[in-house]
């Protein structure tokens, strides 16, 4: 879920030949479908008549397969996604299937399908226009169809569900009789994309097609992959990451039950057997010595220090310099200064890391619950030691990925095990402490405001220093243009508000722990700070915060989202109304993943400390709504994901490694402590924002606000429970 | 011995210790019931045992044995899918899915227990742990259930 988007491969990959390079033969002659030959540039050369597209099929009986080309974690794009095409095509949805593109197929057509990872909120916005023009070029192809064998103008024929019709002589065909002539037609090289207004399924609350198979559990899960003769594996990371097994003794477990092998593999251990209880048992009572290297006396006290000797390096990287800051606070009438922080975070995704993997000679077959097929197949292939082409990566449902499942450190771990068990298929299943324990951690951050007030309670300056670890340059080995980790700093350089004097600048600070993208990344950090802290200088102005923030925002075209969102959220949330004794509200308005949000929390405090929330009023502007049911859900799960993490997560080191290891000591929140949640969707047009991240970023400062507010003193760090504050169910 | 699982009867040869969660996933390949904890915290692993939920990652396959395992792919009669998949289906309640088998059961429990739940009621029954956050989802969808009266 969770890449920043100049990872974004160039949409060049989604360039048209690979609309329309397609062979001229389908196999039943009734399909609309796509057939590459096996030398496609061979084929493209020698002039094969160009069909039809990747993305749609249609049977004989009308049935009209969309392909899905990313993967379903429960964010809802496989249903979504296809949504998009079934408008421009004008299927009629009661007839659609939805079936996966594989990360195969996609490299056999070298990337007809564009990029398939389910990262950064990204699969609607970045494959809209792609998607549309592909269901548009079908309906184009159809409608020609008809219009030629009823030898009428194609502009006298209607498409609308999955029929073409010519009014004037009562004729209609549908979809199904027409696609076998649409099929040897040649792409239109231009297409008429629809007119919002005259969509019928894009806003539409459209039901998710995984919905009836995951009610009677049939929805095939990553861990659900059954096999013939199929092994399971169990596996144990150093606890100090990145140690490496010194000595490992499996002379206790290797004689016992269903016991196949017990594997050295250098930087883990793996039990193979017959039932992955019995491995996991006798993974218990393999005695390793690991060398953890000199990091085994790491901690969080001394990672905090590594924080704040950043705050004072003299070399720092410059993300945003407008104006004079150090000037303008020198002169500012008033100066304010907070230190924010925010702890490291484990996903703790509800499945497990999983990945079957099964090497036949040189032929590679991979089922992982994976956010990143293509990556799964290039990591698979080059651990495997086989060629690309051999690998086939089998798609499967996610149960759950939160940014945790795009890397693929447990695919490799997989595909190792598999190679040393080469012939027989394994299935490698992380335990929850695991995956606790050897997460990719949201980076912990440290962040330092100051900011500088006239006399007239307006903010002139505003400095803000981040000394944080660096995904991009630590789990991708990026290089950081000037030195910037874009996620360190996100919402902090892109800051809406009209402050002329701002200087954001970043100390990188690495440690052993390894992080990574955690579901809305920079976005799930940043906001709680910056919009805790332009509350702090509201209350230091006197003023009202809503209105301190709506004077803030520019008066211009780029700033329009920001104050409409903002009003819409405090409009629904009566903002300004009087609320019962002892009850108090707080606000944020944040923008990420191409979406702008705003929320408003209620909360009272009581002598114990806890935090009753009456009401969170959260709200997202993302352009277009595509399935508004569905943003309602992203965005009610979005505050669970939220709360959690709010009130207790955090994961700390000690001698080197984590100390929390499954849900009893790392805390996930419950139905019985589920608020009374508003969702306000007010889709403004005109753009394509994210849904799955954005409501990650306003519902911390909010609900911090309102606490601050309630509790008349500053709550400046997370989790809540820090500060004796419990959440009241 | 001898297990009874949606009203189908298996021959199981495995250590009386075995959680019935893998003797179910990894002996019967019924793969409803989901690994989420290991350690009885988060119920995506929940079946009913004689209509009770329990956790079945730490519950003993022996002490299952002879009694009546349901699984959310039992739940359905003939087909016909029961009240509470329905209103799964109507609320939209599941995101990615992977503990809605253990919600469910848990929910067709307290429908069979108090067939008009208050929300404390459902607050004390609903204890496992979605991590998508489909919580306020599943309150709705047990009240609509209750309003129909359905059967339990």
């Amino acid at each position: 879920m969770s890449h920043p988007d100049k990872l974004q491969p160039t949409d060049a990959a989604m360039d048209r030949r690979h609309f329309l390079k397609v062979s001229g033969t389908t196999s039943a002659g009734m399909s609309l479908g796509f057939f590459l030959p096996e030398k496609g540039q061979a084929a493209e050369a020698a002039g094969v008549t160009p069909q039809l597209n990747v993305w749609v099929e249609i049977e004989a009986n009308n049935t009209i397969v969309i392909r899905y080309a990313r993967a379903e974690m429960g964010q809802g794009s496989l249903t979504s996604a296809p949504m998009i095409i079934a408008e421009e095509l004008e299927a009629d949805w009661k007839t659609v299937r939805v079936e996966y593109a594989t990360a195969h197929e996609n490299l056999r057509t070298k990337r007809a399908y564009g990029d398939m990872a389910s990262v950064g909120s990204r699969t609607i916005r970045n494959s809209q226009e792609y998607l549309r023009k592909a269901g548009a070029t079908c309906r184009d192809m159809l409608v020609t169809a008809a219009a030629q064998k009823w030898n009428v103008p194609a502009s006298e024929c209607k498409a609308s569900l999955s029929k073409v019709t010519h009014a004037a002589s009562k004729r209609s065909l549908t979809y199904g009789q027409l696609a076998a002539d649409a099929a040897k037609l040649e792409a239109p090289k231009t297409v008429q994309l629809k007119d919002p207004k005259d969509w019928t399924l894009i806003g539409k609350p459209i039901p998710r097609v995984d919905i009836p198979d995951i009610v009677v559990g049939a929805r095939q899960y990553g861990i659900d992959t059954q096999l013939p003769g199929m092994l399971h594996a169990a596996v144990a990371a150093c606890p100090v990451f990145n140690g490496k097994v010194k000595t490992m003794d499996a002379s206790k477990v290797e004689n016992r039950r269903g016991i196949v092998k017990v594997l050295n593999m250098g930087d883990f251990v793996a039990v193979v057997a017959d039932n992955w209880w019995r491995a996991k048992e006798a993974l218990r009572e393999v005695s390793v010595d690991w060398d953890v290297g000199e990091h085994g006396t790491l901690s969080s006290a001394a990672i905090m220090a590594h924080f704040k000797a950043g705050m004072e390096q003299p070399e720092l990287a410059v993300a945003r310099n407008d104006g004079n800051t150090s000037e303008a606070l020198a002169k500012a009438a008033k100066v304010v200064e907070a230190d924010y922080f925010t702890p490291y975070l484990a996903h703790a995704t509800m499945e497990p890391m999983v990945c079957t993997a099964w090497l036949q000679g040189d032929k590679l077959d991979v089922w992982s619950s994976s956010q990143n097929p293509e990556a799964t197949l290039s990591v698979s292939a080059a651990n495997a030691g086989v060629p690309q082409a051999n690998v086939k990566v089998h798609p499967v449902q996610l149960g759950g990925g939160l940014g945790r499942k795009s890397p693929q450190d447990f695919t490799k771990q997989a595909v190792l095990i598999a190679k040393a068990m080469a012939g027989k298929p394994v299935k490698m299943l992380w335990t929850r402490e695991e995956e606790i324990q050897h997460g990719l951690y949201r980076p912990a951050s440290l962040m330092r405001f100051k900011a500088g007030l006239n006399a007239s309670g307006k903010v002139e300056a505003l400095h803000i220093r981040v000394s944080a670890p660096s995904i991009l340059a630590t789990l991708l080995k990026l290089p950081l243009p000037k030195g910037i980790d874009g996620q360190a700093v996100a919402s902090f350089n892109d800051h809406p508000y009209d402050i002329p004097n701002t200087l954001v600048d970043y100390a990188q600070r690495n440690t052993n722990v390894p992080v990574g993208f955690w579901r809305s990344v920079g976005h799930s950090q940043n906001p709680f700070g910056r919009e805790c802290f332009i509350d702090e200088l509201a209350l230091a102005a006197g003023k009202d915060p809503v209105a301190f923030r709506l004077d803030m925002l520019p008066n211009d075209e780029k700033s329009k989202r920001d104050r409409g969102i903002l009003q819409a959220v405090t409009k629904a949330a009566g903002w300004g109304s009087t609320l019962p004794a002892g009850v108090f509200r707080g606000v944020a308005e944040t923008e990420g993943y191409g979406s702008w949000t705003a929320c408003v929390c209620e909360v009272s405090v009581n002598a114990k400390n806890e935090v009753k929330i009456h009401r969170v009023v959260i709200g997202i502007d993302p352009g277009y709504a595509v399935n508004p049911d569905n943003i309602v859900a992203q965005f009610q799960g979005s505050v669970v994901h939220g709360l959690t993490a709010i009130f207790w997560g955090e994961n700390t080191i000690k001698e080197g490694r984590v100390e929390q290891s499954n849900f009893h000591d790392y805390r996930m929140m419950r139905l019985n402590e589920m608020p009374k949640v508003e969702v306000v969707i007010a889709p403004s047009g005109g753009f394509w924002g994210g849904v799955g991240e954005p409501a990650q970023a306003p519902l911390a400062p909010a609900l911090v606000n309102a606490i601050s507010a309630a509790m008349g003193k500053r709550i400046r760090s997370l989790p809540l429970k820090n500060h004796g504050l419990t959440l009241k169910a | 011995m001898k297990l009874s699982v949606n009203g189908k009867s298996h021959s199981l040869d495995v250590e009386p210790e075995m959680p019935l969660l893998w003797a179910l996933r990894d002996e019967l390949n019924i793969k409803g019931p989901k690994f989420g904890c290991g350690v009885a915290q988060c119920g995506a692993c929940t079946v009913l045992l004689n209509g009770e939920p329990v956790r079945s990652c730490s519950y003993p396959v022996s002490v299952a044995a002879g009694q009546k395992v349901v699984t959310i792919e039992g739940l359905a009669d003939k087909g016909k899918l029961h009240a509470v998949q329905q209103a799964w289906i109507d609320h939209q309640v599941p995101q990615c899915g992977y503990c809605q088998g253990g919600q469910m059961l848990a929910a067709v429990a307290l429908l069979k227990k108090k067939p008009k739940p208050t929300d404390e009621d459902i607050d004390a029954a609903m204890t496992n742990i979605c991590r998508c956050g489909t919580y306020a989802r599943i309150r709705t969808a047990i009240h609509a259930v209750a309003k129909k009266g359905a059967r339990a």
